[in-house]
């Protein structure tokens, strides 16, 4: 106890500003890289290369801003947030605009919202506050009550449709179960649950697009030029470009459009076409660095709330990473997840900003909770 | 206190709990990154070939490159087939936005026909978006103009230039030079047999008749290829490297542009045929069919209406008079039937024989008339070739016989192609009595002998056969292949055809030879020769002789009335003759359709490319 007061006690470097500077450095990094690899997606358009620097100016502030606040508001806010998520996500299906062949947007009069993407921080934060009010491991019963949280909106989201987003809250909820102590049994249990319940799934909740998705996954060759044509060009342009890639700008897939949507949710196969495997593994290296960094950060948390909110958020963070990178290199079917901080545009640039904001409170405000 | 530590022991147990799950969270995270590498070293390393080869292979494409079709020049240099570029208005449809409004707008400035746009709009449906369709093509200065200016409206829309096969003499050359047009369905399986698809993978004409086809090989040149890099569209990127094309060979004919006119004012108004030919070379100096028509509307596709006029015209305009032109040669192949007789000892220069007017075989009471209707009294070989006398030839004739007649004219190439470099030739008929049989199921009776001697009967030539077989008669038994190509051009070197000239007709007496060439001589420098009044004044001299064929036999004693008669059944007047008398270099054969007399039609003719020839000295 007296080790930790006297380690906080003396904060040092930016810590006084509450970020957390290896994390701050290893953002940087990836934002830094990834900039680069837009210009070169983006067809170096100058327009593109603006409204992503403001938009990550702004994501910016955002983390800065969520950094300041302490954990125990966001302990305290957690539910009531949530339940207003889940309000506005049933408005959205009842009132919603639609988007890309998908309702997600609620127009507020003076701002169109999406509230997915406040549900990406809420669920967490609202199940750590029902989990952690109580002795971990939780008891069974509370397991299931926060698995029924985590449920209601992934279902909502689900049935916008939006299948990405849906995955990451689920992900969200069901990691809190996880670092809370969830039985080994049950996990097994709950397994063996879903994998019966995917038939259902299949012929009842999926729409005809996400089918096509996963028989596309499945075979993407046997419709070369229709579905399985994004896969197909994608993996020519992470194949083709070898070891030490094409060359900054040389990517021929990329710049010569074969690739499609190669400056949003394809752009880690411009990357790999033009840096290599070389570039692929500093990526990956950067995206394990912030993974492990936030890890520590949830380890060294002083509360179980803390603990499992930056657990959480750290663990979808890494889900966002994989299920992007397995859709382009064809291990996963094709999910609309954008590549975390590298990707052009979205609203989930300012949400994961924003996470990573709610981490370095974490990270940084042990001394007030700890003397609570 | 105990509640206190109670806590402090849970909260123990709580952070290792989440610590080994944290851990076990983090080996998750480990072990799915050690996937994805995985995952990408099998990509990048141990599929790179692969991979790559698919990645060139989407974005090299080979584009062949259409090589220039070489050009085509009579002997002075004179340009008669060139390579000139034309204006197409295009339209990319995937870059239009309203395709229907831009037609409209489109139409508002330049003439569009119905037709037109339904074929574009039939286009549009075959090809790929953002291929050039062609709405109009051959655009007019004043159109090209007007689209110029307002091409700034019309984003997608473009006017492309192409190079397109014009002939500047319009009809004066058509039936020599002929004419390319599109490749056809027909012309693809001939060249994929010919194993020459490749080298037109690029082009869209090939020669369809005339030169421009006989010299398709050398005229079309060698297909280029680009290797381009193209996006995902389609769309040609940059130009990787490239492999030009070889331009065809210009061709340098024989054929003498003034000469042409010269004919084709001469037979103003007339059906009929020039061709004039070097006799000591074959060399073709002017090869003319009138009427003709133009070229130039074949090269980018005939209307049916224009098709279907020239088709159904009385005049015939499509047929290759001189060398698809088949006449009954009449009495121009009286000096090969006299030199014949000569050489079989049937006559002798002083031989004579008495004209009543009329010959009559023995037994039949048939008459078979002279021209002239009173007889020419005592006639020789000179006076019956200069007077042009039927009886004397009708006597010949039966004396040789059918299968002496026969056999020798096929030496002097009746019956047969002369082998000029255009495929649209006739052999004509040389008949004798197998054809008779095999044509009609007929014997050969005596009377069809009688009027084989005066070219008449069965016999027909083309106008290019009776300038060969004139050729061989001044060459003295040589022939000669007539040829229209002298020589072609590649990168500036000239490389000259070589001529054909060998024996084919032999005598026993050479001295024959000079017997007929005095006798038609004298048939244009004497007072009595047929030719005479159509040479009188010339400052070179010439021999010559002059035919006028029958069509519709005339009822005995009946009189030739061509007032009487329907057009096309009035005698065809013709004429062959040379220049200079003493190793002439130019031999002329004229054949004037419906118009009478040899003599007064068809010599004119010759005159006037005669007198053209020496004061222009084409020859020289």
């Amino acid at each position: 106890m007296n080790d930790v007061i006297s380690e906080s006690q003396r904060p040092r470097g930016l810590a006084i500003f509450h970020i957390d500077t290896p994390l701050l450095l290893g953002l940087l990094a990836l934002m830094g890289f990834g900039l680069v690899v837009l210009y070169s997606a983006s067809g170096q358009s100058q327009a593109m290369m603006q409204a992503q620097l403001i938009r990550l100016g702004l994501a910016f502030a955002v983390m800065v801003v969520f950094a300041q606040i302490s954990p125990l508001t966001y302990k305290r806010w957690g539910l009531p947030v949530f339940l207003l998520g889940l309000l506005m996500l049933v408005a959205v299906l009842l009132f919603g605009e639609i988007g890309k062949g998908a309702q997600r947007w609620l127009n507020l009069g003076f701002v169109r919202f999406q509230p997915s993407e406040l549900m990406k921080l809420a669920v967490p934060l609202a199940i750590a506050w029902f989990i952690s009010n109580h002795n971990l491991p939780p008891k069974l019963w509370r397991l299931l009550l926060g698995f029924v949280m985590c449920v209601i909106p992934t279902l909502l989201i689900a049935k916008q449709p939006d299948l990405g987003t849906a995955l990451l809250i689920a992900t969200s909820g069901i990691m809190v179960l996880f670092l809370a102590g969830m039985s080994w049994r049950l996990i097994v249990f709950i397994g063996a649950l879903v994998s019966a319940f995917l038939p259902v799934m299949w012929f009842f909740v999926m729409h005809d697009y996400q089918k096509r998705r996963v028989l596309t996954f499945l075979n993407p060759e046997t419709d070369p030029l229709g579905a399985g044509y994004h896969i197909i060009q994608s993996k020519i342009a992470i194949g083709s470009g070898g070891l030490q890639g094409k060359g900054w700008l040389q990517g021929t897939q990329s710049q010569l459009e074969f690739l499609p949507e190669r400056h949003t949710d394809f752009i880690f196969s411009v990357l790999s076409e033009e840096f290599g495997l070389v570039g692929v593994v500093l990526l990956v290296s950067l995206y394990l660095f912030i993974v492990a960094r936030c890890m520590l950060i949830a380890t060294r948390a002083q509360d179980n709330f803390s603990k499992l909110v930056a657990g959480s958020l750290t663990m979808t963070f890494f889900v966002y990473v994989f299920v992007n990178i397995g859709m382009v290199s064809g291990l996963l079917p094709v999910v609309g997840v954008p590549l975390p901080l590298v990707s052009f545009g979205g609203t989930s640039m300012v949400t994961l900003l924003a996470a990573f904001g709610i981490l370095m409170s974490i990270a940084t405000h042990k001394r007030i909770l700890a003397s609570s | 206190m105990r509640r206190q530590r109670e806590a402090i022991q849970d909260h123990a147990a709580e952070a290792q709990l989440f610590k080994r799950r944290a851990l076990v969270a983090f080996s998750l995270v480990v072990l799915l990154f050690v996937i994805i590498l995985f995952n990408m070293y099998h990509l990048q390393v141990r599929s790179y070939h692969e991979y790559q080869t698919r990645s060139e292979g989407n974005r090299i494409k080979v584009v062949p490159v259409a090589p220039n079709r070489g050009l085509i020049y009579d002997r002075n240099g004179i340009l008669l087939a060139e390579n000139t570029p034309v204006h197409s208005l295009e339209i990319i449809p995937e870059q239009v936005a309203d395709l229907t409004k831009t037609l409209a707008e489109l139409a508002e400035l330049i003439e569009i026909t119905p037709e037109q746009q339904q074929s574009f709009l039939q286009d549009v449906q075959r090809q790929r978006r953002f291929n050039s369709i062609a709405l109009k093509e051959q655009l007019t200065e004043q159109e090209v103009a007007i689209l110029a200016v307002n091409q700034h409206r019309f984003p997608g829309v473009t006017l492309e230039a192409r190079l397109s096969r014009t002939y500047p003499f319009g009809d004066l050359f058509t039936h020599s030079i002929g004419y390319i047009g599109r490749i056809n369905s027909n012309d693809l399986q001939r060249l994929r047999e010919q194993e020459l698809a490749a080298n037109y993978a690029a082009s869209r004409d090939i020669g369809k008749i005339g030169l421009e086809r006989y010299y398709e090989l050398l005229l079309h040149g060698t297909v280029g290829y680009q290797e381009v890099e193209v996006n995902n569209r389609g769309r040609v990127i940059r130009t990787l490297r490239s492999d030009p094309a070889i331009s065809g060979k210009d061709l340098i004919l024989s054929l003498d542009v003034g000469l042409q006119l010269t004919a084709q004012q001469a037979l103003e108004g007339l059906r009929g045929a020039v061709v004039a030919l070097d006799p000591r070379t074959g060399a073709i100096l002017a090869f003319y069919s009138n009427p003709g028509y133009d070229p130039n509307l074949f090269v980018h596709g005939i209307s049916s209406a224009n098709y279907n006029a020239l088709l159904n015209s009385f005049d015939r305009p499509l047929i290759n008079r001189v060398t698809q032109g088949i006449y009954p040669p009449a009495s121009t192949i009286k000096p090969h039937m006299a030199l014949i007789g000569l050489d079989q000892g049937i006559i002798t220069p002083s031989s004579r024989i008495w004209d009543p007017g009329y010959y009559q075989l023995p037994n039949y009471s048939r008459r078979f008339r002279n021209w002239r209707r009173h007889g020419q009294g005592w006639v020789n070989v000179y006076g019956a070739i200069i007077q042009s006398n039927d009886t004397y030839f009708y006597d010949m004739a039966v004396r040789l016989g059918i299968d002496t007649i026969s056999d020798s004219m096929k030496q002097f190439g009746f019956g047969q192609r002369t082998g000029i470099d255009i495929h649209e030739e006739s052999a004509a008929i040389m008949p004798s009595r197998g054809w008779k049989r095999a044509r009609f199921n007929q014997p050969w009776f005596p009377g069809d002998t009688v009027s084989l001697g005066i070219g008449q009967s069965y016999w027909t030539t083309t106008p290019l056969q009776l300038a060969t077989s004139t050729a061989i008669l001044v060459n003295r038994g040589d022939s000669v292949v007539p040829t229209l190509l002298q020589g072609t051009r590649f990168q500036g070197e000239f490389e000259a055809k070589s001529y054909q000239r060998q024996p084919a007709v032999r005598i026993q007496d050479p001295h024959h030879w000079q017997v007929i060439l005095d006798a038609m001589e004298q048939t244009v420098n004497t007072r009595e020769g047929t030719a005479f009044r159509a040479f009188q004044g010339t400052s070179y001299s010439s021999g010559g002789k002059t035919g006028t064929a029958q069509i519709v036999s005339i009822a005995q004693d009946a009189k030739y009335d061509a007032d009487a008669l329907q057009e096309q059944h009035r005698d065809n007047a013709m004429y062959v003759g040379y220049a200079p008398a003493v190793d002439p270099t130019i031999v002329v054969a004229i054949v004037v359709e419906n118009t009478g007399g040899g003599g007064s039609t068809a010599a004119p003719v010759a005159r006037q490319l005669f007198d053209y020839y020496f004061s222009a000295g084409v020859n020289q």
